[in-house]
């Protein structure tokens, strides 16, 4: 029971808007500037899938980066034990959601509180990080893959489906992620104007009266969780393939601060916000590496509170507000259309 | 008991329910009836236990002791969405809708849990005009006066066309025009379905009232006509005589 057409308009837009880039940034970019995107593009998915799970579901998950990290770490193992990327995409994402949907099962089958939520969502990032920290031996072994601790492992890159010899070069890697942002852009547009979406939309508004309108609340927001941390594992895929290898740090509570942070900038409640703020914050922070003038973190923690205090609904919806508020005047056939406001891209 | 208008089988029934807060026996042994399409009214002065009564029909609170059964299934300790699956809507004390949304969505949002799209749509549509809500179906229900929000709140009990359907004050805080346009509402919906309505608005329960059930101290003090009611001497002491 999908939305109609209409609502997805500025959805698709930006999608268009994302493959005319895709076609012509290699053309334009160097091949570095090109390698680099492709990180900044895994983390914009990261940044979309706690879009979804936090802005749309209501549910603060501050450790998103546990998903991403687990979609990154199985990815690679699979990859080295099968020999090929094609099955360990696959199990990238079924490992982040089966470990998501029995996290969530116990979170929200036991009805804990949303401040409980966030602490045991960022407690288990970090025990992971600890974790996998500590695996350095030789006999932290998974099949053929070493684990190997702090240093992490070198992840093989992605090859064309089902031809583990057809390697793709990095430009290739680029197409493959914007491809993989867009359609999951999309997908997840799409996702919250369905019944599903508008129901976890309607939990996020007033979960008692979802309930005693008869929806079972806890069922939903399992499901808009565990689609989360599929979305996020993908990011998780895509990031190793940018960066080449895989490290305990995608679990840091550096990485879990900073996804939260892109959602804030960008706008909860929107989609395209949260992934412009990560495209924009991840230029600003490469900037800034390399002058020791300001420190990195610093200049994140001031952009935060300023955004907190100044522009508390973030970019997006407050360019939104701000647009339908100068249109206004000319505004009868406006309102006449069919839009809610939880229809923004 | 003259009034007692049993028609039809029991739909809700309550047998020594009680519900304790430490030592508050805020619901204490209550026994309690209502039958198919009658509408009841509870009244009882602040603390009288009547919303505490309701929250355990509602499956909002687990009763201490005792059970509920609603049209003959026993629903004790019930989630809420579980006995809302059953056909029974449900308007809480404390207004419960969807703020960040429209008006429209809200009502969509009820309609659709029961039916397909398209029914939900035309359902949607004919709640906004029985309400008459059509001129701010696209209104932000968060930026809506009170009596409005309560009336969107009504709309998502009307939309869900239940066959039993409870109201904890539904014309608080409304005024004069408002409250007797909630009480045609609530005549219209008694058509289809039976319903308990708890107020304290006693012009507002004599524009409805049949049955009154009159709550004190946890306990049922007595069920009759609101007129039996006022002419009695223990509730007026109780209730009327400290409004009156
Ligand atoms: N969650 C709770 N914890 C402790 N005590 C409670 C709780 N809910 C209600 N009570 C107590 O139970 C008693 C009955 O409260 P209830 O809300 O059912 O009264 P009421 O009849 O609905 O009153 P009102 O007309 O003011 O709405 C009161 O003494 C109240 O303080
Ligand atoms: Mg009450």
């Amino acid at each position: 029971m999908g939305g109609s057409l209409r609502e997805l308009r500025p959805t698709l837009v930006w999608a268009l808007i994302g493959v005319i880039f895709t076609l012509f940034a290699p053309s334009v970019l160097q091949l570095f500037t090109i390698i680099n995107l492709t990180t900044a593009i895994a983390l914009a998915v990261l940044a979309l899938s706690l879009a979804l799970v936090w802005g749309y579901g209501g549910i603060l998950c501050f450790g998103q980066v546990a998903f991403f990290g687990l979609g990154a770490y199985a990815y690679t193992i699979g990859a080295i034990n099968f020999g090929g990327s094609t099955w360990a995409i696959l199990v990238a994402v079924m490992v982040a959601s089966a470990f998501a949907a029995a996290l969530g099962y116990f979170i929200f089958y036991g009805r804990v509180s949303d401040v409980y939520l966030g602490v045991i969502t960022l407690t288990v990032t970090l025990i992971l990080y600890s974790l996998i920290r500590r695996t350095s031996g030789p006999e932290y072994k998974i099949g053929n893959a070493l684990l190997g601790g702090f240093n992490g492992v070198s992840s093989p890159p992605l090859n064309a489906p089902w031809d583990a010899r057809a390697i793709l070069f990095p430009e290739q890697v680029f197409y493959v992620a914007m491809a993989a942002l867009i359609i999951l852009y999309v997908f997840v547009g799409w996702l919250v104007t369905t019944h599903f979406g508008r129901v976890c939309v309607a939990i996020r508004e007033n979960e008692t009266r979802a309930e005693l309108l008869g929806y079972d609340t806890r069922l939903y927001k399992l499901g808009i969780f565990t689609i989360g941390a599929g979305v996020a594992a993908i990011g998780g895929v895509l990031f190793c393939n940018g960066v080449g290898r895989v490290t305990p740090d995608v679990f840091s509570l550096y990485n879990a601060a900073l996804t939260i942070i892109w959602v804030i900038v960008g706008g909860r409640g929107t989609l395209i916000g949260p992934i412009g703020a990560t495209f924009g914050l991840f230029y600003l922070t490469a900037s800034l590496g390399g002058q020791s003038v300001f420190n990195n973190n610093l200049v994140l923690g001031i952009i935060l509170i300023l955004f907190v205090l100044l522009v508390p609904k973030g970019v997006a919806p407050t360019l939104i507000d701000w647009t339908r508020r100068r249109s206004r005047p000319a505004g009868r056939e406006r309102r006449r259309r069919r839009a809610r406001p939880e229809g923004g891209a | 008991m003259s009034a007692k208008a049993r028609r039809g089988e029991a739909v809700v029934e309550t047998r020594g329910l009680s519900m304790h807060f430490g030592g508050v026996r805020a619901v204490d042994q209550v026994d309690f009836t209502l039958y198919d399409k009658e509408l009841r009214c509870l009244i009882g002065p602040n603390g009288a236990g009547k919303s505490t009564f309701f929250k355990c029909l509602t499956g909002q609170l687990r009763p201490t002791h005792g059970e509920v059964t609603i049209r003959g299934r026993e629903t004790t300790g019930a989630e809420p969405h579980e006995i809302a699956g059953l056909g029974v809507g449900i308007k809480t004390q404390v207004p419960n809708v969807f703020d960040g949304v429209t008006v429209e969505e809200n009502l969509w949002l009820a309609a659709r849990r029961w039916h397909g799209a398209a029914r939900a749509r035309s359902l949607t549509a004919e709640v906004l005009e029985r309400l008459r809500l059509g001129d701010i179906r696209r209104s932000l229900v968060g930026r809506l006066a009170h009596g409005q929000r309560q009336w969107v709140e009504l709309g998502m009990v009307v939309a869900m066309e239940p066959w039993l359907v409870l109201l904890d004050e539904p014309a608080a805080g409304m005024t004069h025009e408002e409250t007797a346009r909630t009480a045609e509402i609530i005549l219209e919906i008694n058509e289809m379905a039976a319903l308990i309505v708890v107020e304290h608005d006693m012009q507002f329960i004599r524009m409805i009232s049949r049955t009154v059930t009159l709550f004190h101290e946890g306990r049922i003090l007595m069920e009759d006509t609101m007129d039996a009611i006022s002419a009695d001497a223990r509730a007026r002491e109780i209730y009327l005589g400290r409004s009156a």
